[in-house]
Order: C-alpha cells, then structure tokens, then sequence
C-alpha cells in the first residue's frame, strides 16, 4: 500500500507541470548534497530556508559563493546551492575568507555561515573587524549556545545558569550575537528562529538585497546537546517565548508591494532593489533607531525572550568594496594588461631610485 | 670658535691612503633624524660611482636607544657587512666606549665634542666636531635645529675624505623629493660644516674618496622591500592584506605607495589592487586564502611571529591547494627574538608550516632584483601549482639599501596555471573532479568562483576529501590524495628557480648557501682563493631542491652550508633529502643578528678544513 502511494505521488508530480521561478529552475535545483546533521536539527530547517529564498529569489547559483568556517552550522554549506562554489575554512576564520574573496570578485554574492562557537568565541575578532568593515556579506550564525562536534561544550553565547550533562552549571554571562554586532556598527542586525518559516525566509531575502553586512542570529536548537526547555536555544523555549517585533515580509524589486495586505506598516527600502515591509507589532521600534535596537536587545536578554525580527538596519554607510574603489570589472576578471603596470609607469618609478 | 680640536697624535701608516675601500660606521641615538643624513651619505657615493653597502643596525625603540650605520665602500665591489671600522663618527655618549672597540689602527674617530670621549687610544686620530656651535652658526629656525644637527657629520666627512658637495646637494634634493626649501636647510649646515673642516687642520693622509666608474653605471640604490612590493606590483596582484611587523611593515607600505602610480587603471581612474592592513596574521592570510581560492593574485608579507599565527592557514592552503603567497621579512627568533635585528630562522618553520605532513615551495632572493622577479615568479608558482609559496628575504636584503641591477619590465603572460573555463566545462560535458590528477603531474584542474555553468562548482574544504571533493574518511582516499600532492612536490622540484653555480676548475671545496649572505661568500671566496684555496659554490634559489644539488654535493668532497641561523636549518634539510650524501654537508650556521661577514665565512672554512686535515 505504501509503495502503491509513493508511485501515486510520483505520478501526480510527473503530470504537474514543474514549478519553476523567475530564471526558469526548479526548486529542487538549489538542493545540496544530503545532510549529515542529527535528525531535527535546526540547522537544517535553515538550510532549507536559504534554499527557498534563493529559489523564490531567482539567484544565480553560479554567482553566489558559499563561506563557512568549522563547527556543525560550518558543514552546512554543502547542504544547499549545489551549484555555488563552497568554501569550509578554518574554525572561527571564515569572515577573512570572505574579504578576500569578495575582494577577489565583488560581483559574487557571498554567504558566510558560522556559529555561536565558530562566531562567539574562537572568531570573535574577526566577526567584529568584518562587521566593522561592513563588506557586502550575509552572515548567518547558526546559534544554539552549544559545542554540538566537540559534543557539547558550553558555547559563549550560553545562558547563565544554564545545566549540560558533561558541564553542570555555566557560571558566566553570555556573549550576544546582535549585541555586539551592532556595538560593531552592523548595517543590518536581525534575530529569528530556525522554526519560524515565514520570518526567516524574509529575513533572509532581505539580507540578499542588503548592500553591506547582514547579520542574522538565527536561534537555531540542538536537538542532542542543548534542546532543555530551560534552554534559550531550545526548540520548546523558542516556540514558548518568540516575540516578533514586526509580521515581517520582503518584496523584492521585480514584484509589486501589496499594500493592502499590510495595516501599520513600514516599509524599509533596500539599496540593491526590493523592500522590507514591517507590519508593526511593537509600535514602538523603528529599525533605523540604532539606541531603541539596543533598547530592544538589552529587554531581551533582561526578561529573557527571544525578540526576533529586524533589529537594525542603516543602507546609507559605504560597504568595504566601494570605499576601495576598486574597478567595476572583479579583479578577477581583469586581464593581464590591466593587472600590471605599463612599461612607461615601471620606469617612471625606476627613474627615481637610479 | 672657541671649542679646539683635540688631537692625540697620529700614527701615520706606511699604507698608501685607503681610496674607496673603507667603512664609516656612524653611531646615534634613535629617533635622533640620522636616517637622512646617513641616507644622503649614501646616495652621494653611490652617485660617485662607487660601489657602497649601507646597513643600518638598530634597535627596537622608537626614540633613545643606540643605531648604528655602516658604510661599506669597496672599489672592488665587496659589499658584505665589515666587522671593523676605519672612520668611526660618534654621536651617541652611551656606545664611545664599544664604538672605540671596533676602529681599526690608523682609523679616524669623529665625535660631537659635547660627547665624553676620552681620547684614550694612541693609534687613531681623534676629531672633536663642534656641533652645537656649528647648528648655532648655521642660523636656522630653533625648531628646526636638531633636525640638522646629523649634517654636520655628512659636512667634516665629506671635506676630510672628498665627498662631491654637489652630489650631497642632489641627494638631499633626492631625499625631500624635490622639496629644495627643506633641502636647501640641511644643505647650509652641510656646507658650514664643510667651511669650519677646511679651516681647521685635520689631516687624513689615510681614506679618500675618488669620483670612479665600471661599477654603478646603470644600477639602482634600493632595498628589498621596495623592490619585492614592485615586482609583486607589476606581476599581478590584486590584494595585498598585511598585519604591521618589523621588518616587513615597508614591503606593505611600499605597495601602497607604487599602487596609485602603477596600478591605478587609465580607464577608468580605479585601483586594480586593493591594499588591507589587516586585524591581526590570521586574518591576514585569511583574506590571500579567499583571494586565492577566487582566483586573483594575493600575498601577505610578515615575520617570524607572523608565520607562526598563520601556521593553520598554511596547512589549509596546502591541502585544500589554494594559491597563496607569504613574504616572510625575516628577523631573529626564537619568539619575539630580535625584532630589529637579520637571520635567517624561519627556513624550517616556513617549509614544513602546518599539522600533518605539509610542505611549502620556498623562495630565496638574494638582492634586490632578485626580489623584484620572485614577485611575479611566486604567484606564477603559486597559481601553477595551485598551492603556498613563501618569499624568504631577510632583514638585511630587505631593509638596507643595495646596488641593484634595474629590474626588467616584462609583458610575459601570467602563468595562470589550470583553469576550467565555462567553456571548458561545455567541452568536457561538465565531467571533472576537482582532486584528480588527469595529467600525471599531481596538479589537478580547478574552476574559478563565479565561473557561469552549473557543473562548475565544487566545495573546498581542509577535511579529507576525494577527487571530487566530497568528503570522504576511506583510507584509499586520503592515501591517494596525499600520493599526489607528493607528486606534485615532485613536480615543483622542477619549476622553482634553478640553483645559481659558480665552479671552478680543480675545486673540490663546495659551498652551499642562500640568500643575503651571498656577499659575504663571495667575498670569502676570494680570500681563500687569493690564499690558494679554491671553492665551489651553489646559491640556492628554492625549495624543494632539484637534481642539480644533489650533483653539486657530488662533486664536490666537503660541502659547507653556510646560513644565518643556529640550529643549521638548511643543513637539515639537505641531510635529510640527500641523506646518501649526508656526511659530506658540514654546517656552518651563525646567528648574533648581524648579516654573515667574509671574514667569518672564510676562517670558518680555513679552520675546519685545518682541522680535517690534523
């Protein structure tokens, strides 16, 4: 009977004419290889998250690039976009990975995943001197406050008070992800959960069409080593005490704004195209306040509850790439002539050390 | 003027007067502006045609603590690093005592007559130089006065020993780039010293400097990290990141500066290079890591405590074969060692860097032009090979000015190395793998980031992997990768720069060295010919070592290896990959900071081969 149902779906998926987006793919295209994480692990709920928002948005696989550095949410990129060039770097090192390639070739879209090991504590610095510098870089820290490869270690980004079975109690506050991002002049801060679809998906388009740095702290349980309740990086905490700062949608460029879906709304108009519209929920908070995000996180960790949404966002600063005014052709792309001096401009400076 | 010369009396030698071939070595306080008066000291012989070395020893301070600055002048063009001094110009109280230690009988001392100088030494002439009456005289702005103060030095020595005015002027002009307002202030000090010289009677029947030609004509003043950040300039690079270390911080600097000249595109009025002072090494290599890894040409120049943080990246390269370049400015280890001071330390940290079995190619400029073609020809290695490539200059070659060949323009393509184009993959019907060796040469194909065809992708990573890049823990597996990247040594051996060879007939005294110390070899050799004993020389350009040292070792019955570093590093290396011919290698490492001298070199090798023999 099983076998009769599987070859019915089947059926009815061959007759269906296939689904595809603005670039005429297939969904299933922007898969990657099969995870090796444990089963319900938020981590891959993420996975599939960026694969819906590539997909819905149309990328072109083959002009993203994919950058991570070592840990759980680190294996991840071999999980989706099969087509982009991936990249699993060294433990707490993937933003220099990324200058360099985005430097490399400013044209690529570039995607960096981390965790609250990787981001936290072992790449502390340069997660802040890649903010600070605001490249053109999604950055995604797959955050559950746990050592999920090392088996469960206490991370930077546990709670206080916190109990693990080979840990006992954490005694040391923890570090917070979009607090520090945004004392590290973040242009574009937000907080999810890997179990809020709609909102992630969201945000995640959003940061596609943010010029700068898009940090996203995607609370993001581990289902072996930290999924207590008491945790809040659980999956039950999550769903118990989420609070949205805003029902969030992302229009992007080549679709119309349905305004009248909206009551209340902002709307946040993005540098590459597209906006994000925020249906307030506390009316109180305006992304472009950069005092009232820090208000927001500051309750957050006070009465902690996991308040998600776009903290902050400013698309005025310059990104690391124009301030280098770099050609408009990738570096990569110049061809040799361009990448080396003239004979005439070699012996100018020739002529002064004779 | 009221403050006399002292004078002890003068031992005239029977010698004629020394022209040309001499040392000056010029004591002074950091931080106390020395560096344009020695500077212009320099430029000036240079300009007389007259083969000089400057090697300026200082300290790490930035204001207070002694530097000293050597000038070597040799009409026969030996321009090692001289042990004594025959002009010996004090400027600093706390170092007359040792500076005195070092002034050859017959010598000449200099010294700023506020200075306790006890003229204690009955075999050199002393000369006080009244510099704060002279720096009064001169009538210059108060402020400006003890900027001025090191030209009066530059004024006695050039009327004592004949040093063209003139060319001090085009120097000092040189220096201030054009600015003749600044110029012109240091130059009135310059000649009222010269004026207060000549009128007083300070004989020197013993040095002279003589306008000369057959040496410098068409050769360039420069150090090496100027000539390694113009040679990487014009041999494509696209991102420089460098986190500040003495002694390489003026490789980055100098890039910075030839940027805007060289590699800013007539087009479009946009730089095609980006420059990044970096947050730490990590972070440093990091960025030449992704750069590479993208496809464009990016380097990073540091020292020894920079190598050791960037240990993991140099691994990762390796393995995942990412092209990469490091300059490695080295300075004296262990640990923070010697910031200011030259060896020759990192040889083995730098070709085995990383965990696991990892090995580097690695390059050795031994002058300036030198640095210039290793700057391009270390990121063809590095794109050929798709893998790490070290520079290793020194402190010495890199900072110190040096008579260089000019470098030589080349509009050679960039050697690229195996890329996959769209194209390619449409050919190949998108069947590659990113790890296979398809040519036999262990070096597989790769694709290029951004590279617009659906099966160009494949996914980078330091764990095990297969051909394809998947990750993969099956012992067949990772012996299998790690056989190719043995083959692909292997095939390094034959595209680094080839070993330079100087034999000479009926030899069979070889000596095998590297880098900056090639002056003092060559001028050791010299000594031990002129005594009669002849020598074989092999200047190692890179590792890995090729067949050609393996039959130089051959040749040859002793063979010393001669390096500036403790332990004998190279000595090492070479007993361990021609271990046949291993009892033949005798090592002769030095390490106490300073560059090797010919005299060390050559009663190291008289003595052992002495020994031997007993």
């Amino acid at each position: 009977m099983s076998t009769r149902t599987r070859t019915d779906a089947a059926a009815r998926r061959a007759a269906r004419p296939a689904k595809t987006n603005r670039i005429g793919l297939e969904k299933t295209s922007y898969r990657g290889r099969p995870s090796t994480l444990c089963k319900g692990c938020g981590h891959d709920s993420i996975s599939q998250r960026i694969v819906n928002a590539a997909w819905e948005m149309g990328l072109d696989q083959t002009q993203v690039v994919k950058l991570s550095g070592i840990g759980c949410s680190s294996k991840t990129p071999a999980y989706y976009l099969g087509w982009s060039h991936g990249f699993n770097s060294l433990h707490g090192r993937m933003p220099s990975v990324a200058t360099g390639a985005i430097i490399a070739n400013a044209s690529l879209e570039v995607i960096g995943v981390s965790g609250d090991g990787d981001t936290a504590s072992i790449g502390i610095g340069q997660f802040k001197h890649a903010v600070r510098r605001n490249l053109p870089l999604i950055y995604i820290v797959e955050n559950n406050g746990v050592y999920g490869l090392t088996k469960g270690q206490f991370s930077a980004t546990a709670d206080e008070g916190q109990f693990l079975k080979y840990q006992g109690v954490n005694d040391l506050p923890p570090l917070d992800i979009c607090m520090e991002a945004l004392t590290a002049n973040a242009t574009f801060v937000a907080r999810s959960f890997a179990g809020d679809m709609k909102q992630l998906e969201a945000l995640l388009k959003a940061a596609m069409n943010h010029r700068g740095i898009a940090v996203l702290d995607i609370i993001s349980p581990c289902v072996t080593f930290n999924n207590h309740d008491t945790s809040t990086k659980s999956y039950g905490f999550g769903r118990a005490n989420e609070i949205r700062l805003h029902d969030l949608s992302f229009v992007p460029e080549f679709e119309e704004i349905q305004i009248e879906e909206y009551e209340d709304e902002i709307e946040v108009e993005l540098h590459d195209g597209g906006s994000i519209i925020l249906k307030k929920i506390d009316p109180d908070h305006d992304p472009k306040d950069r005092t009232a995000a820090y208000n927001v996180i500051q309750q957050s960790l006070d009465e902690q509850k996991l308040i998600t949404g776009l903290l902050y966002i400013n698309e005025e600063e310059p990104t690391f790439t124009e301030l280098l005014d770099l050609t408009d052709t990738p570096l990569t792309h110049l061809p040799d002539e361009k990448l080396r001096p003239s004979r005439e401009a070699l012996e100018g400076v020739m002529a002064t050390l004779a | 003027m009221s403050v006399a010369v002292r004078e002890a009396p003068v031992v005239v030698p029977d010698a004629p007067a020394a022209v040309n071939d001499f040392a000056i070595n010029v004591a002074t306080a950091n931080g106390s502006g020395s560096q344009t008066s020695n500077g212009v000291l320099l430029r000036a012989l240079f300009k007389m045609g007259i083969p000089i070395n400057g090697k300026n020893l200082f300290p790490s301070n930035i204001q207070g603590l002694p530097t000293w600055y050597i000038i070597r002048l040799s009409k026969d063009g030996f321009l090692a690093r001289r042990e004594m001094t025959d002009i010996q110009v004090c400027m600093n109280g706390r170092t007359v005592a040792e500076d005195m230690e070092r002034v050859v009988p017959g010598g000449i001392v200099i010294y700023d007559d506020s200075l306790p100088v006890a003229n204690n030494r009955k075999d050199v002439t002393y000369y006080a130089m009244p510099v704060k009456d002279l720096v009064k005289e001169a009538g210059l702005p108060h402020a400006l006065r003890d900027y001025v103060a090191n030209m009066v030095y530059v004024g006695v020595l050039a009327e004592l020993l004949g040093i063209e005015p003139a060319e001090i002027e085009a120097a000092l002009l040189h220096h201030f780039e054009g600015k003749e307002k600044a110029a012109g202030l240091n130059m009135a000090m310059v000649e009222r010293a010269i004026e207060w010289t000549s009128g007083h009677d300070m004989r020197n029947e013993s040095y002279r400097v003589e306008r000369m030609t057959g040496f410098n004509e068409g050769k360039i003043l420069v150090d090496g990290n100027t000539a390694g950040a113009l040679g990487a300039l014009a041999g494509g690079l696209s991102l420089a990141s460098w986190y500040p270390i003495t002694p390489s911080s003026s490789l980055a600097e100098s890039i910075e500066k030839y940027a805007p000249a060289l590699r800013t595109d007539p087009d479009t009025d946009k730089a095609t290079v980006a420059v990044i002072q970096a947050e730490d090494e990590l972070s440093a290599i990091g960025m030449v890591v992704g750069a590479g890894w993208t496809g464009a040409r990016a380097m990073t120049c540091t020292s020894g405590p920079g190598i050791s943080l960037m240990s993991e990246f140099a691994g990762l390269a390796y393995f995942a074969e990412v092209p990469a370049v490091i300059w490695d400015i080295q300075r004296m280890g262990p640990s923070t060692g010697l910031p200011t001071r030259t060896s020759q330390g990192d040889i083995h940290a730098s070709y085995y860097l990383g965990h696991g079995d990892t090995r580097h190619v690695v390059l050795f400029p031994a002058n300036p032009a030198e640095c210039f073609e290793f700057g391009r020809v270390a990121f063809d290695l590095a794109e050929e090979l798709q893998t790490l490539v070290f520079v290793l200059s020194d402190l010495d070659l890199g900072m110190n000015m040096h008579i260089s060949e000019p470098f030589e323009y080349s509009d050679a393509p960039f050697r690229r190395g195996k890329v996959l184009s769209a194209e390619d993959l449409e050919e190949r019907q998108g069947s590659w793998g990113r790890y296979m060796d398809v040519d036999g040469d262990g070096v597989a194909y790769r694709t290029l980031p951004g590279t617009r065809h659906n099966m160009a992708a494949y996914f980078t990573r330091g764990t095990g992997h297969n051909e394809y890049g998947y990750y993969s823990e099956r012992p067949e597996d990772w012996e299998q990768n790690l056989e190719r990247l043995k083959r692909k040594f292997e095939t390094a051996r034959q595209m680094v720069p080839p070993p330079i060879l100087d034999e000479v007939d009926g030899a069979d005294v070889g000596i095998i060295s590297l880098g900056s110390n090639h002056d003092g070899v060559e001028e050791a050799r010299a000594r031990l010919a002129a005594t009669g004993l002849t020598t074989n020389y092999l200047r190692l350009r890179a590792l890995p070592i090729d067949e050609s040292v393996r039959s130089f070792i051959d040749r040859n019955k002793t063979v010393f290896v001669i390096e500036a570093n403790s332990d004998g590093q190279l000595h090492s290396i070479l007993t361990t990959e021609e271990p046949a011919q291993a009892l033949k290698l005798v090592s002769m490492a030095k390490c106490d900071g300073l560059p090797l001298s010919a005299r060390y070199i050559a009663e190291q090798v008289r003595k052992a081969l002495e020994e031997e023999l007993i």
